[in-house]
């Protein structure tokens, strides 16, 4: 048992933080959600939201 | 009790309940497609002058099935199918939560029947993206809800799966890259979700009177964070399907993974953002706005797809030099195995992807060039390219590889096999062609009457885009013929191809559990992590490694250079100012 968890160890010590962000499926899920909600969304919803409406 | 099989031809893993799950997506998704495809016929006849086939009314609400049945159901089901399969059996993981996986599929198989009953009622001729203030039956929208609630909780599993993988260290080291692509296409499919919950379901209450008013501007700014998004979705799921089909037919690894997953990266961070060049004509929203997402981050996704299109041809140039073809430029393309259709599929995708779709689809992006095509029939012409010669057929080489692999059965018709993908892929070529062409003389999409006839408010095109359409027309009906060879081959060796085990029934084709005998495994041998590659230890020489393909790119830039600049020349004659 002892042998087999060795090279997992091993893994862990010599992971890359830049590994360590593609490993990790959820933290890119924020970014995948972020990103566009910020910049695409919430930034194209503000400039519709902010039109003037026309006087009748 | 054993839970796992193994397929004794390439060795991969099937869970017992993942792999029915695969079969009753990918099965449910042809039907769609078969529905598509008859729809498409009808479409595509009436759009070619010289048959006219439907009356106005009844090419819309075929118009607006052909594009929810096919864009929406057919690559969605199969998505699942590719996501259990990517996280279950790449993984050799059993699947999370299969029961919820199967409410899903229930609720997607409910939701396409409510849109489409809704369609074909007669009353949602809105077209696949529903612009308001047109109204269609509350139940056209519901259904499309219902169909992604359940698509979103196949992600979920899909997410799932992965933990439970990692917890039970099924794998070694990181996932393999077709496991991420299917990520990626996961990450992609949330947010897609997550923005159709947001417009479909106000929309949905607006629809039963619940809600005033929608602002069209409103809509459609969110309605395209769906509309786009989703068909970023195919991109990262049929480039991870290259990769799957490169690795397995040529033995091909990726040039190197770290550039790949790169890529993959910038998928995730910028491709959902260029959603905006759908609203580059769009009143109402800021140059900045615009060009921050088209010009600024589509380019780095476009980066990406770039990347993709080079490393997967690049593989399998190093595989197959490895194998002794190394004579000239070419000898490893030459001597592919062109009448596998699995191979022929994969190169057609990619290539019909990069040069049709890919150059057209940076062209329309662009603020300025977008205004001369926008709303005409070339925009059709480019999503055809990409959905259907990209993504639909890099599914259907899919398909054809799983045939014997999850299906246990063998291919009937293998001649007709091998003509299909060159069959669709021309027609589909003609019309994506031609589309274009036409657009580019301004006729424009969506249209059923391109002579205006008794239309006080006519317009006469030149006598050129009526052929150019007659000639799309011809294209279409040889891609119909091609989709129909796809549907009999496949449907057709679910039901009376030679059993390749004998568990694989009838109904075990469309997602009937095999008997337990089928199953032998108790639990895989952990997936151990890929060798570090030749080709990666010695950077810089990679591009040598793969002069053919370094050539094949050098062509498609050629080609881009001087698309573009011909538009830009279009684009100054608009308005003649001497
Ligand atoms: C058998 C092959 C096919 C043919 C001949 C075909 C032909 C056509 C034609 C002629 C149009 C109408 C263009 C217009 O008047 O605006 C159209 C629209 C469309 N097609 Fe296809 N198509 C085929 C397959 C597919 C597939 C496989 C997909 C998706 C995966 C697809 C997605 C769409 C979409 C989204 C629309 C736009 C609908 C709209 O404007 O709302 N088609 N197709
Ligand atoms: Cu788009």
């Amino acid at each position: 048992m002892a042998e087999e968890n060795k090279p997992d160890e091993q893994e862990d010590e010599n992971i890359s933080p830049w590994q360590q962000i593609i490993d990790n499926p959820f933290l890119l899920l924020f970014i995948g959600v972020a990103m566009p909600t910020v910049f695409y969304t919430l930034w194209g919803v503000m400039e519709v939201a902010t039109i003037p409406i026309a006087p009748y | 009790m054993a839970q796992f099989r193994q397929c004794p031809d390439t060795g991969l893993f099937f869970h017992k309940e993942a792999e029915n799950l695969m079969k009753a997506n990918a099965v449910a998704g042809v039907v769609c497609l078969l529905i598509a495809g008859i729809l498409a016929l009808l479409v595509v006849l009436t759009r070619w002058p010289a048959v006219h086939l439907l009356p106005a009314d009844t090419f819309y609400m075929v118009l607006t099935a052909h594009g929810v049945c096919a864009l929406i159901f057919w690559m969605i089901f199969f998505e699942m199918a590719i996501l259990y399969f990517a996280g279950s059996t790449l993984l050799r993981s059993r699947l999370a939560t299969p029961r919820w996986a199967w409410a899903g599929f229930v609720m997607m198989i409910i939701g396409a029947v409510m849109t489409l009953a809704a369609i074909f009622g007669g009353k949602s001729s809105v077209m696949m993206t529903s612009y308001v203030p047109m109204r269609a039956e509350p139940s056209f929208y519901l259904g499309l809800v219902i169909f992604a609630v359940g698509a979103l909780i196949g992600c979920f599993v899909y997410l799932g799966t992965l933990v439970v993988a990692k917890n039970e260290k099924t794998y070694e080291g990181s996932v393999p890259l077709v496991t991420f692509g299917a990520t990626v296409a996961c990450i992609i499919a949330i947010f897609t979700i997550a923005s159709g919950a947001e417009i479909l379901i106000p929309t949905y209450l607006w629809s039963i009177g619940y809600i005033s008013h929608i602002d069209p501007a409103m809509y459609r700014v969110i309605w395209w964070a769906l509309g786009h998004s989703s068909q970023q979705i195919n991109v990262a799921a049929h480039v991870a399907v290259w990769y799957l089909i490169a690795g397995v037919i040529f033995g091909a690894r990726p040039m190197s993974e770290k550039v790949s997953r790169a890529a993959y990266l910038l998928y995730i961070f910028f491709l959902q953002l260029a959603s905006a060049h759908h609203l580059m004509t769009d009143p109402g929203i800021s140059s900045e706005w615009k060009v921050f997402n088209t010009s600024y981050a589509m380019y780095l996704a476009v980066l990406a797809s770039m990347i993709h299109g080079l490393t997967v041809p690049g593989a399998v140039e190093v595989a197959q030099r490895k194998k002794g073809l190394t004579n000239g430029a070419f000898e490893w393309l030459r001597k592919a195995p062109w009448d596998n259709p699995v191979v022929s599929s994969m190169w057609i995708s990619l290539v019909g992807f990069g040069f049709l779709g890919g150059i057209s689809g940076v062209v329309m992006g662009t603020e300025q060039i977008s205004i001369i095509i926008h709303n005409t029939i070339y925009v059709p012409g480019h999503f055809h390219a990409t959905v259907v010669i990209g993504t639909t057929i890099a599914w259907m080489g899919l398909t054809y590889l799983l045939i014997p692999v999850l299906f246990r059965r063998k291919m009937i018709f293998p001649q007709a096999a091998k003509l299909q993908p060159y069959i669709f892929g021309l027609g589909m070529s003609l019309v994506a062609v031609f589309h274009m062409a036409a657009g580019t003389l301004g006729v424009a999409r969506r249209h059923w009457d391109m002579g205006f006839a008794g239309n006080p408010l006519g317009f006469e095109y030149p006598a050129t885009a009526y052929l150019l359409m007659g000639i799309a027309g011809i294209g279409g009906v040889i891609g119909v013929i091609g989709g129909a060879m796809f549907c009999v081959i496949t449907v057709g060796s679910l039901v009376f191809g030679e059993k390749l085990q004998k568990e694989a029934g009838l109904l075990q084709s469309f997602g009937v559990p095999m008997a337990d005998s089928a199953y032998t495994n108790e639990k895989p041998e952990r997936l151990p992590m890929a060798p570090a590659e030749a080709v990666e230890a010695n950077h810089g020489e990679a591009g040598f490694e793969a002069p053919g393909t370094f050539i094949l790119a050098m062509v498609l830039l050629v080609s881009f250079v001087i698309y573009y600049f011909i538009n830009w020349k279009y684009l100054s004659e608009v308005w003649g100012l001497s």
